[in-house]
C-alpha cells in the first residue's frame, strides 16, 4: 500500500497555541482537521510538510452557533454540518452541497474548515508519485510545465470545493487566526485563480470559522455534476441564492459556479439583469445562459470538457428553477442518484 | 434432497463477516520484510544501464534485483512466454517492473527506489492497433505473426459468401467496445518464505495456484515439487488474478537469497499496470437474413489492442469468434480475428473472456435487424435460437438451453410488450441475450490429465474434510464444494471441513477461471463422494443385514429406505467402514469430453455446456443534456439447477453491477502528453476515485429469474453463472438507449456527451448514431476451411496450410500462417515455447 511519508505532529488545545506551532516554521508545516485530502496527497507526494499541526483537541472550532446568521467552527464535520436543522432549514443550498461531499464515511471525518482550503485538483496532478514521474511532473508540484495547456504560464488546477461556491452565494465570511491576531474577510477574497497559490491565506494563518449573515428572505440551493451518486468532486456545481420581493419579483440573486476555474467563479454580475423581474421561463433562461457563459472547463477533470460547457447553463437553470419553486425533486435523483432535498 | 437447492449460510461466511479471513495482506511473519517494484517510467525502451549502488548503500535496504537476476522468461500460454519477473533489456509500458527493493520496512522500500537509476534509450510507442498495424518496427516483442501483430486468424465454416448472397437483406456494421479493468477490492498481495525444510513457500491472491506453481518452477528453474502455492482467500479476481505475476516470482527469488519472508501488496495504481482486463475491440459484424429472421451467414471480424504482453491474448482472440453460434443458428460462418501489441499494460481475461465485445455488436446488430424487419427483438430471437444437444457450425457442442424460457420469463416480468416501443420520449426498454462457457474444454498447457480433482478423508468422528486445489476468490467455490460433499453423504455442510488452493495438500484443480469450478469440482467432488459412500455403504449393510442399494444417506444417518428407523449414525458408519477396510479416504476427477473440434483454434469455445441469459434493462435519457439513467434491470438466467439460490443470485446481480460500469462509464484509457513536448504515454487515472465504476447509490432495481432445467453434464445439474449475466446488459442498454431516444450508441461506455452527439446528428440529418465510422483494412490470411456438420464435415480443416495468400486491396499480404494456437490445438502436444 501506499505508505505516508514521516513528519512532525503536534496536536495543540487552543488556536493560540496551534497558531505559534504554526508560525515557527509556516512553509513546512501544515494544519490538519479530518485529513481526507491532506492525507491521501501526502501519501501521493503532492503535498509534503514536514510538520503537521492537528487541529482536533482545539475547543472551540466544533460548534455551530445560531444567533443573527451563523457561525460556524472550522473543525465541524460535514456530516455534523448536514445533521443542524437550522442550516437544513436556513441555508438549503449549503445543505445540498455538503449533504453531497463524497461519502458518509469522508464526511464523518472532513470538515467545513477543510472543505474551503481543498487542494486544487487536475488529472495531472493528483496522482501518485511514481506516475508523476511518468510524465515529468508538472509545475503545481516538482514540474515546470501546466499539461493541461502547455503554453499557460499559470496552473489550471480546479477549484473542487462543494461548499465553496454554496457558501459565497450565501454571502459567508471568515476569520483567520495567526500569531499576530485575527482577521475577517468575505469568503470569495480567500480565493484566487491560479490553481496553484489558490488561497490568500498567510503562511501563519488558520481558518477558525465560517460566517453566515442572516437569512430571512433568502432562497438558495446548490446542484452538483458528478459522474456517480457518490465519492466524486465536483466537475460543476452551481450555487444560487435569491431573495423576492413581497410583488415576487427578483430584489438580490447571486449565482456562483464551482469546478469551472482555479478559483470560485462568481458570475453574479451576469444574472444582475434578473433584479426587478420575475423568474419566468424567458428570464431563467437568459439568466442561464449570461451565468454560464464565463465558464471555461479544462480537459482535467471528468467528461468531456465540451459536455461540461453545454450542461452549465442546464445546470443554472436548474437552480433557478428550484427556487421559483419548481418541483425538481425527480431531476434531482436522477442527476444525483439519491435524494437530496 | 437436503442440500442442494436450498438457501444456505455459505461455508465461509461466518469468517468473511466478522473480519476473520486471513487475506494475503493479513499475513505476518516472524522477521518479514517488505518489497517494492521500480516500474519503468517510460512507455517502451531499451534498458541501458541500472545502477543501484545508493539504494544498496541504504542500512535498511537488504536487496536490490534487477533483469539480470531473472534469465528465464514466463508466460500463462505456453505460445506467450514473453514476461520477464524483471525487464533485462526492454521496458513495454509506463508501469512495467524494471528493478525491485527489498528493505526492512514498506515505507523505507519506496523511498529506495527513488535511489536507483535507470538509464533508457526510448523507442518508437505504439499508442493504438492502427499505429501498431501502421509501423512494423520496432517490434514490441520478437514472436508473434508479423511486425506488431500477435496474433491473426481467419477460419471459415461453410460458404458464408453464398449465405449473403441468398440472404433477403445483408446488414453490415462496426463496433467498438472499451476496455475496462477488474477493478476488485483487495489489490494482488503476497507472502513467501522458506518452509524449515528450505522448501518454498508463497501465499498469493491468485486465481491460479496451479499455473503459478508451474510459472515459479520455471522462472525460479527450481524443482516444482520443492515450491508449494497458497491460494490466500481473494477479494474478488474476476480474471485479475489469473496470469502468474511479476511481483510473486520476485519476492520468491528474495525469500529464496535472503532465507526471510518476505512480503508485497500492490497499491491500486500497480492492480491498473498487472490489468489482464478487457480486451478493447473494435469489430465488424455482416449477417445475412431471410425476411422470417432466419440467419443465412455471419462474418465477425475483430481488431484487439493486447497491450503490452501476450498473457491470455491468442485466447481472448479466438474467444471474440468463438460464441455467437452458440447462441443462434448461424448455416455459415467467419471470422478474423487480429491482435496486436501497444505500450499499455496488459489485456487478458476479464469476467466474459473475449466474449462480451463481439455480444454487445451482435446483440445491438439484432436489434437493426429486427426493426428492418419489422419484427419484436424479442419474437426474432426466439426464432434464431440455437437447437439444444447440437454441433454448431464450428463444432461446438452444445447441451440444454434454457434461452427461450429465460426470454420469455424475462420479457414477461419487464412487461416488455407494454413498454417496447410504446413508452415516452426519453424513455425505452432494450432486449439482449447471451451465452457463456461452463468450464473451459482445454487446459491452458497440452496434457491428458483432469481438469479438477477431489480427495475426501473420513474421520471416526462423522466429520470429513475435503480437499481441492480450487481457489475461493469469493465467488463461493469452497461453499460448492462443501454442498456436493454434503449432499451425496447425507451430512451437514458445517461437517465438512474444505481444504482449498494449496499445491502441497490438495489435489489440482486448474484455477477459478472460465467458469469452469462449479461444474468440473462439483463433478469431481460427487464422484470422490459415492465411493466414500459405496465403502460406507459396504460395511454398514453388513451390520444392518440389509443390501447396500437399499441404503439412504441422509441427516447424518445411514438408514434402511424401507425402514428408516432401521440405521447408524453417520459417524458410526465411518468407523465400520474403517474397521472394515481401513481409513477410508477417496479420490474423484473430473476431465471434460473431447471436443468435436478438430482444427486449429479449435481448442477455444468448447464446453462440457453452456450457459444462457437474456436481459431487459429499462433506461431514461434527459434530451437535452443526454443524461441516462437505468431504473431497473430485469435479467434471467439459465442456471441448469441453482446449488445455493443466493450465492447464484449474487453472481447474477454482481454481474449486472459489474456490467453497467462498463456500459456506462468504465474506461481504461490512457493519455499521451504533447509529442514534441513529451514521449509519455500514461494511463488517465490509475485510481479507484477517477476511474469511474459504478458505486451501490448508482445501482437500479435488479430483478433475477433463475431457469432450472438440469443439465447431467453440471453435478446436480448445475451450470455456470459467474460470467454468463454479464453478457446481456450491456447490449441491452444500447438498445434501450435506442427505444428512448432514437439514436444508435455503437460503443461502451454509453456517455451523456456521446449520447447528445448522436442527437446532434439526427437533429442535423446525418446518421442518428455515435460509434466508429469504419473497420480498418486488415490483410487477413486465407481462411483455415472447415465444413460444418451439416455438409458432411468432421470438424477437421480441409485446408491445412494454405500457401497461397489472399492479397487485399490496402495490405500486402506476404503473411504466412503460424504454429502460435498450439496449446490450444487439441491433442497436439505443446510444451513452453519460449520465444
Amino acid at each position: 500500500m501506499m505508505r505516508l511519508p514521516y513528519f512532525r505532529y503536534h496536536a495543540p488545545r487552543t488556536i493560540e497555541e496551534a497558531a505559534d506551532f504554526l508560525a515557527r516554521s509556516p512553509d513546512d508545516t501544515m494544519v490538519v482537521a479530518g485529513g481526507t485530502d491532506l492525507l491521501p496527497n501526502m501519501k501521493r507526494r503532492q503535498q509534503v510538510p514536514t510538520t503537521l499541526i492537528g487541529l482536533r483537541n482545539v475547543t472551540g472550532l466544533r460548534q455551530i452557533r445560531h444567533d443573527d446568521g451563523a457561525r460556524i467552527g472550522a473543525g465541524v464535520t460535514l456530516a455534523a454540518l448536514v445533521r443542524d436543522a437550522r442550516v437544513r432549514a436556513g441555508y438549503p443550498g449549503l445543505w445540498q452541497a455538503a449533504a453531497q461531499v463524497a461519502t458518509p464515511q469522508l464526511r464523518n471525518m472532513g470538515t467545513i474548515g477543510g472543505n474551503l482550503c481543498l487542494d486544487t485538483r487536475c488529472n495531472y496532478y493528483n496522482q501518485n508519485h511514481e506516475w508523476r514521474k511518468a510524465i515529468d511532473f508538472c509545475m503545481k508540484k516538482d514540474g515546470v510545465i501546466c499539461w493541461v495547456a502547455p503554453s499557460s504560464r499559470q496552473c489550471l488546477a480546479i477549484s473542487s470545493a462543494d461548499t465553496v461556491p454554496a457558501l459565497i452565494a450565501l454571502g459567508a465570511s471568515i476569520t483567520l487566526t495567526s500569531a499576530q491576531g485575527t482577521r475577517t474577510i468575505p469568503l470569495v477574497a480567500l480565493y484566487r485563480n491560479d490553481g496553484i497559490h489558490h488561497l490568500t491565506r498567510q503562511p501563519g494563518e488558520i481558518l477558525t470559522a465560517v460566517h453566515l449573515p442572516h437569512a430571512v428572505g433568502w432562497r438558495s440551493s446548490y446542484w452538483k455534476l458528478r459522474r456517480r451518486g457518490a465519492f466524486d468532486f465536483p466537475v460543476l456545481g452551481v450555487a444560487a441564492a435569491i431573495k423576492l420581493a413581497a410583488n415576487g419579483t427578483i430584489e438580490a440573486a447571486r449565482v456562483v459556479l464551482g469546478a469551472v476555474a482555479s478559483r470560485p467563479l462568481d458570475v453574479s454580475a451576469a444574472v444582475r439583469p434578473l433584479v426587478g423581474q420575475p423568474l419566468t421561463d424567458e428570464v431563467i433562461a437568459a439568466a442561464a445562459e449570461a451565468a454560464a457563459r464565463p465558464a471555461r472547463p479544462m480537459d482535467n477533470t471528468d467528461f468531456a470538457l465540451h459536455w461540461r460547457k453545454r450542461v452549465t447553463r442546464e445546470f443554472v437553470s436548474y437552480a433557478l428553477r428550484e427556487l421559483r419553486g419548481d418541483d425538481m425533486a425527480d431531476l434531482r435523483r436522477r442527476v444525483a442518484r439519491q435524494l437530496v432535498l | 434432497v437436503n442440500v442442494i437447492g436450498k438457501a444456505r449460510r455459505r461455508v465461509d461466511a461466518r469468517a468473511k463477516v466478522t473480519g476473520q479471513t486471513k487475506f494475503a495482506d493479513d499475513l505476518m511473519l516472524p522477521r518479514m520484510v517488505h518489497c517494492k517494484l521500480l516500474r519503468s517510467k517510460v512507455p517502451h525502451a531499451q534498458v541501458v544501464h541500472i545502477d543501484a549502488t545508493r539504494a544498496l548503500a541504504h542500512p535498511d535496504v537488504l536487496l536490490v534485483l534487477s533483469g539480470r537476476d531473472f534469465p528465464v522468461p514466463y508466460g500463462i500460454l505456453p505460445v506467450s512466454q514473453d514476461e520477464q519477473a524483471l525487464a533485462s533489456d526492454r521496458v513495454r509500458f509506463v508501469g512495467d517492473p524494471v528493478a525491485a527493493v527489498v528493505a526492512r520496512d514498506e515505507l523505507t522500500a519506496f523511498e529506495a527506489l527513488d535511489l536507483i537509476h535507470v538509464e533508457y534509450r526510448p523507442l518508437r510507442t505504439f499508442h493504438d492497433p492502427a499505429e501498431s498495424l501502421a509501423h512494423h518496427e520496432p517490434r514490441i516483442h520478437d514472436y508473434g505473426d508479423s511486425g506488431n501483430i500477435h496474433k491473426i486468424v481467419s477460419l471459415a465454416f461453410g460458404d458464408v459468401d453464398a449465405a449473403f448472397a441468398h440472404a433477403d437483406h445483408v446488414f453490415e456494421d462496426t463496433f467498438f467496445y472499451q476496455g475496462s479493468t477488474h477493478l476488485p477490492i483487495e489489490q494482488h498481495a503476497a507472502v513467501a518464505a522458506r518452509d524449515p525444510d528450505g522448501k518454498l513457500v508463497l501465499w498469493s491472491s491468485t486465481q491460479t495456484p496451479h499455473y503459478v506453481h508451474r510459472a515459479l518452477a520455471r522462472a525460479l528453474a527450481m524443482p516444482a515439487a520443492r515450491i508449494r502455492v497458497i491460494a490466500t482467500p481473494n477479494g474478488g479476481g474476476f480474471g485479475g488474478k489469473s496470469d502468474p505475476f511479476n511481483h510473486e516470482v520476485v519476492i520468491c527469488k528474495a525469500a529464496l537469497l535472503l532465507d526471510r519472508p518476505v512480503k508485497i501488496c500492490l497499491t491500486r495504481e500497480e492492480v491498473f499496470y498487472c490489468h489482464r482486463g478487457r480486451h478493447p475491440v473494435l469489430m465488424h459484424f455482416k449477417t445475412g437474413v431471410k425476411q422470417d429472421g432466419s440467419l443465412t451467414g455471419l462474418q465477425v471480424q475483430t481488431l484487439l489492442d493486447g497491450g503490452a504482453y501476450g498473457s491470455y491474448g491468442v485466447a481472448s482472440t479466438f474467444y471474440t469468434g468463438a460464441l455467437q453460434t452458440v447462441t443462434y443458428h448461424v448455416p455459415a460462418y467467419r471470422f478474423h480475428g487480429c491482435r496486436v501489441f501497444t505500450n499499455k499494460p496488459p489485456c487478458g481475461p476479464k469476467r466474459g473472456h473475449g466474449t462480451p465485445q463481439s455480444r454487445f455488436g451482435q446483440e445491438i446488430q439484432l436489434d437493426k435487424i429486427a426493426e428492418r424487419l419489422a419484427m419484436d427483438p424479442a419474437a426474432l430471437r426466439l426464432r434464431i435460437v440455437e437447437q439444444p444437444e447440437t454441433l454448431t457450425a464450428n463444432y461446438l457442442r452444445v447441451g440444454t438451453i434454457g434461452l427461450a424460457e429465460c426470454i420469455r420469463r424475462v420479457t414477461a416480468a419487464a412487461d416488455w410488450s407494454a413498454k417496447f416501443r410504446k413508452l415516452s420520449n426519453g424513455r425505452g426498454v432494450g432486449l439482449a441475450c447471451s451465452s457463456y462457457l461452463s468450464g473451459a474444454g482445454l487446459p491452458i498447457y497440452w496434457n491428458d490429465m483432469p481438469h479438477s480433482g477431489v480427495q475426501l478423508k473420513l474421520d471416526r468422528s462423522g466429520g470429513v474434510t475435503a480437499f481441492c486445489g480450487a481457489t475461493e476468490i469469493g465467488q463461493g467455490s469452497d461453499d460448492v464444494l462443501v454442498a456436493c460433499v454434503a449432499e451425496v453423504l447425507g451430512v451437514d455442510p458445517l461437517d465438512v471441513r474444505a481444504v482449498t488452493g494449496d499445491t502441497d495438500l490438495t489435489p489440482v484443480d486448474l484455477g477459478s477461471y472460465s467458469s469452469r469450478v462449479t461444474l468440473m469440482m462439483g463433478n469431481a467432488a460427487i464422484q470422490a463422494a459415492e465411493r466414500a459412500r459405496e465403502q460406507l455403504a459396504q460395511a454398514v449393510a453388513i451390520k444392518l443385514g440389509v443390501a447396500p442399494n437399499r441404503l439412504v444417506f441422509a441427516a447424518r444417518r445411514v438408514f434402511d429406505a424401507e425402514h428408516p428407523d432401521h440405521g447408524v449414525a453417520f459417524s458410526e458408519a465411518v468407523c465400520l467402514a474403517e474397521a472394515m477396510s481401513g481409513t477410508i479416504g477417496t479420490t474423484g476427477s473430473y476431465t471434460p469430453p473431447q471436443s468435436a473440434a478438430r482444427f486449429k483454434g479449435g481448442g477455444v469455445g468448447p464446453s462440457p455446456t453452456y450457459s444462457y441469459s437474456a436481459a431487459v434493462v429499462e433506461v431514461r435519457v434527459d434530451l437535452v443534456t443526454g443524461w441516462i439513467e437505468v431504473p431497473r434491470v430485469w435479467i434471467a438466467h439459465d442456471i441448469g439447477r441453482a446449488l445455493n439460490p443466493p450465492l447464484v443470485r449474487g453472481q447474477v446481480e454482481g454481474s449486472v453491477y459489474m456490467a453497467l460500469g462498463e456500459a456506462l462509464m468504465e474506461e481504461q484509457t490512457f493519455r499521451r502528453l504533447p509529442p514534441r513536448l513529451s514521449a509519455a504515454l500514461v494511463h488517465k487515472f490509475p485510481s479507484m476515485l477517477e476511474y469511474k465504476s459504478p458505486t451501490t447509490v448508482d445501482m437500479p432495481e435488479v430483478f433475477t429469474e433463475l431457469v432450472e432445467h438440469p443439465d447431467p453434464r453440471g453435478p446436480f445439474g448445475a451450470k455456470e453463472v459467474g460470467q454468463g449475466p454479464l453478457l446481456p446488459v450491456m447490449p441491452a442498454l444500447a438498445n434501450a438507449v435506442y427505444d428512448a431516444v432514437g439514436v444508435r450508441i455503437d460503443e461502451v461506455p454509453i456517455t451523456p456527451e456521446k449520447i447528445l452527439k448522436a442527437l446532434d446528428a439526427k437533429a442535423a440529418g446525418r446518421p442518428a448514431r455515435y460509434g466508429p465510422p469504419d473497420f480498418p483494412a486488415i490483410a487477413w490470411p486465407e481462411a483455415l476451411a472447415v465444413p460444418p456438420p451439416w455438409e458432411g464435415g468432421d470438424g477437421t480443416a480441409i485446408t491445412q496450410r494454405p500457401s497461397a495468400l489472399r492479397s487485399n486491396a490496402s495490405g500486402d499480404g506476404g503473411r504466412t500462417a503460424d504454429d502460435g494456437a498450439q496449446a490450444i490445438i487439441p491433442r497436439k502436444p505443446g510444451e513452453a515455447v519460449p520465444p
